[in-house]
């Protein structure tokens, strides 16, 4: 529904990664099988590939952030990029720098990639907009509109545990409303061709018109549960309960929290995730989180490799290297 | 008596009922006659109008010029000369400059130098509360007789409801309409994209309908209980637009406008997150759109206007949410009116009404013929245009200093060839401009 396709050159490739609507499902199991070939990278005591040698990625992160920058930084290194963070306080943004003054000066600096966090949606499109030709964005979270990378690696640890996407039926579990996580879940998933999605939370934390994102509205766990293969859990941000969003910590856990007798009414074999940090005792029991069924520490390992895939894929090559007879 | 002649033109003055191919005189500033000429009339000058229409100059119920205080955004000679160039002769400017229009001065200010420009009128709209900070009334008295048209307190919140019957009040001691822009600031919640599907896809704050309806409502009953005279400057729901109507059917004195792009853009139009199409309120539902269409075809939304915001260049570059609201609208104001026959919805002596004898007679300047009639006696105030001339819209030919535009490369049909204030020509298109 996007009006021009930034994501894509003229020949279908990966020129910016910025969200997952409009991509087509090849693509995105083009990505997931790169990022199965990296693993092996990951598991060897030098875990280094030179795909990337001699290019520079920027970190730049309007946002606070420890584990997606990490394992950003980490995905870069291993393909040999040079990478350089830069973390952007919001105060500096209200000096008068305007973001494009930023992304101007860096440019000048001669980088090929930037991996942009920022707290307005749309940023990582605004961005991808005004970049010089040749610059890849990848999207590390924008506003509550996309977090595509996020979304990949979940799709990658769904893949391995379950093999085939259309089996599947999933739910994502907490405040819809202001995720970018599962926004762009959703699409995957979607794309990925599965059974169902279900989304389950009180109104105050669903969106307006979700069921026009394909996904059936639960506001009963128990309900929403029944026979999934997937629980996704959100982390539930504790300003929700001053907003009025929310009564009490203690009442959300009685109600969405994933405890044992919830988990039991699952497919026996269902798997539960969490894009992290958790808020333990909130909206997950500690058993669960560090039991047998819970895959989440493998989604943050998982997630170096499909970060090394969507950067080797975006990257734009070397305009020497085009004009090369 | 020497004056003006407009000949062969299709004259149309809805104020008067007159819709036919006639020539119309002009002599000191006024409209001397219609069909033949006045008794010892002598022409200095001819406009041949074949192919035209000739209607009362338009009047644009809420436009800003940003001066004083926001120059770097448009000025009072910049805005009133595009103004001129868009068939406008008055222009209704919100109170919303810097310093803020409370005070006779400024008022004042914006009239002398929207005359030493002469371009076209500037009414000026006082604040309705000090500062515009919703908390303590304005000297609207004052306010009156240095030439407001009205009061509002534009899109800033009014502290409570109490001060806001306070100043409906007062407004109505005045015999003072009441601009309202309705709008529960609680509900909008900061939000900057109509809270529905889009909002939901991008991730956009979301305003919901009713953070209009309610205002609406409160309003309502405010203007029931107060009796003042009040006008919703901005509607933007179908539902909003159908309270308005049912509380003119009761007998209420309420009148509504409605943007020229909200009649014609939708949510769907923030897809690839164009800032361009960020306006407050948002742009709603197609549904909402076609409720808006109905009420306006229905007369109960009386006129048209263009909700004019030049910014400067900067305002529009940034993620969506922090970009400045604000479409610069009076180039388009007439085209897009005009489109809405096409389209089926308005007879073009109702689009031209909507643009000219409505939105005067909701400021107040029917009676003696200031604005939005050619009748004899009347300003000379006309606007001459060639209803089948196709252009398409182009950045660089934009008078407004603002570009911020998202019709921008729009193919129009209906160019203005001249503007005339008070009988002097402000405003001619030359051949070679027709071409293009």
């Amino acid at each position: 529904m996007i009006k021009e396709n930034l994501q894509l050159d003229e020949n279908g490739r990966l020129r910016h990664f910025l969200t997952i609507e409009g991509l087509k499902r090849a693509l995105l199991m083009e990505l997931l099988d790169t990022a199965e070939s990296f693993t092996s990278v990951t598991e060897q005591t030098v875990k280094k590939v030179p795909l990337l040698r001699g290019r520079t990625i920027v970190n730049l992160f309007f946002e606070p952030s420890t584990r997606t920058r990490t394992t950003f930084e980490l995905a870069a290194k291993r393909l040999s990029a040079d990478v350089l963070n830069i973390n952007v306080p919001a105060s500096a943004t209200t000096k008068g720098e305007t973001l494009l003054d930023t992304l101007r000066n860096l440019e000048a600096m001669h980088c090929d990639m930037f991996v942009v966090r920022h707290p307005n949606s749309g940023a990582a499109h605004f961005i991808a907009r005004h970049a010089a030709p040749g610059v890849s964005i990848i999207n590390a979270g924008d506003g509550r509109h996309a977090h595509p990378t996020q979304a990949m690696l979940d799709m990658f640890t769904i893949r391995r545990h379950k093999g085939e996407f259309h089996r599947l039926t999933v739910a994502i579990v907490g405040d819809i409303l202001h995720s970018r996580v599962a926004r762009s879940q959703i699409q995957a998933l979607s794309t990925l061709g599965v059974k169902e999605i279900r989304i389950v939370a009180p109104r105050t934390l669903i969106p307006a018109c979700a069921e026009t994102l394909g996904v059936h509205v639960h506001h009963d766990l128990r309900e929403g549960l029944r026979d999934v293969d997937v629980i996704i859990m959100l982390r539930l941000q504790r300003e929700r309960m001053r907003g009025a969003a929310l009564p009490s910590e203690h009442e959300y856990y009685q109600l969405f929290g994933l405890t044992e007798d919830k988990l039991a009414l699952a497919a026996p074999d269902a798997i539960v995730m969490h894009p992290g940090p958790i808020n333990r005792g909130v909206e997950i029991d500690s058993t669960i989180a560090d039991g047998p069924r819970s895959v989440i520490l493998q989604q943050v390992s998982h997630g170096i490799a499909v970060r090394m895939a969507i950067m080797s894929r975006a990257m734009q090559p070397r305009p020497s290297q085009e004009a090369a007879p | 008596m020497t004056g003006l002649r407009i000949v062969d033109g299709r004259v149309i003055d809805p104020a008067s009922g007159v819709d036919e191919i006639t020539d119309l005189f002009l002599a000191e500033g006024r409209v001397a006659g219609l069909g033949t000429a006045p008794r010892g009339f002598r022409e200095n000058q001819v406009i041949d109008a074949a192919d035209c229409v000739v209607c009362p100059g338009l009047v644009d119920l809420r436009g800003r010029c940003r001066e004083p205080g926001l120059e770097h955004k448009g000025t009072i000679a910049s805005e009133t000369r595009a103004a001129a160039a868009a068939g406008i002769t008055t222009l209704c400017v919100p109170p919303d400059t810097e310093p803020v229009i409370d005070s006779a001065a400024v008022a004042a200010l914006i009239r002398r130098r929207a005359e030493r420009a002469g371009h076209a009128r500037l009414v000026p709209l006082g604040a309705l509360t000090r500062g515009l900070a919703g908390n303590a009334l304005s000297e609207m008295s004052a306010l009156k007789e240095a030439g407001c048209a009205g009061v509002s307190n534009d899109c800033y919140p009014v502290e409570n409801l109490l001060v806001l019957r306070r100043a409906l009040e007062y407004a109505a001691t005045f015999d003072l309409t009441v601009h309202l822009l309705p709008q529960e600031h609680a509900l909008a919640n900061e939000g900057c994209a109509h809270e529905g599907a889009v909002s939901t896809r991008l991730g956009l704050p979301g305003i919901p309908a009713a953070a209009e309806t309610v205002a609406v409502a409160a309003c309502l009953a405010l203007v029931e209980e107060t009796g003042v005279r009040a006008h919703f400057a901005l509607l933007s729901t179908r539902r909003a637009a159908q309270m308005v109507a049912r509380a003119r059917h009761d007998g209420l004195p309420v009148s509504a406008a409605v943007s020229a792009h909200h009649l014609h853009l939708t949510e769907l139009d923030l897809l690839d997150f164009d800032s361009q199409c960020h306006v407050l309120p948002p742009l709603r539902t197609q549904r909402d759109r076609d409720g808006l269409r109905h009420w306006l075809a229905r007369g109960d939304i009386a006129a048209v206007c263009s909700d004019h915001q030049p910014h400067e260049a900067d305002a529009k570059l940034a993620p969506f949410s922090a970009t400045a609201s604000g479409i610069s609208a009076l180039e388009t104001l007439l085209p897009l009116t005009l489109r809405l026959v096409d389209e089926g919805v308005l007879g073009l002596t109702e689009a031209i009404a909507r643009l000219t004898s409505e939105p005067a007679r909701i400021l107040g300047l029917d009676r003696d013929g200031t604005a939005g009639s050619l009748a004899p006696g009347a300003v000379a105030d006309v606007c001459i245009f060639q209803p089948e001339a196709y252009w398409t819209l182009g950045g660089e030919a934009l008078l407004s200093q603002g570009h911020n535009t998202p019709f921008l490369n729009w193919e129009m049909k209906g160019r203005v060839r001249y503007t005339l204030l008070g009988g002097r020509v402000v405003h001619a298109l030359e051949e070679a401009d027709l071409r293009s």
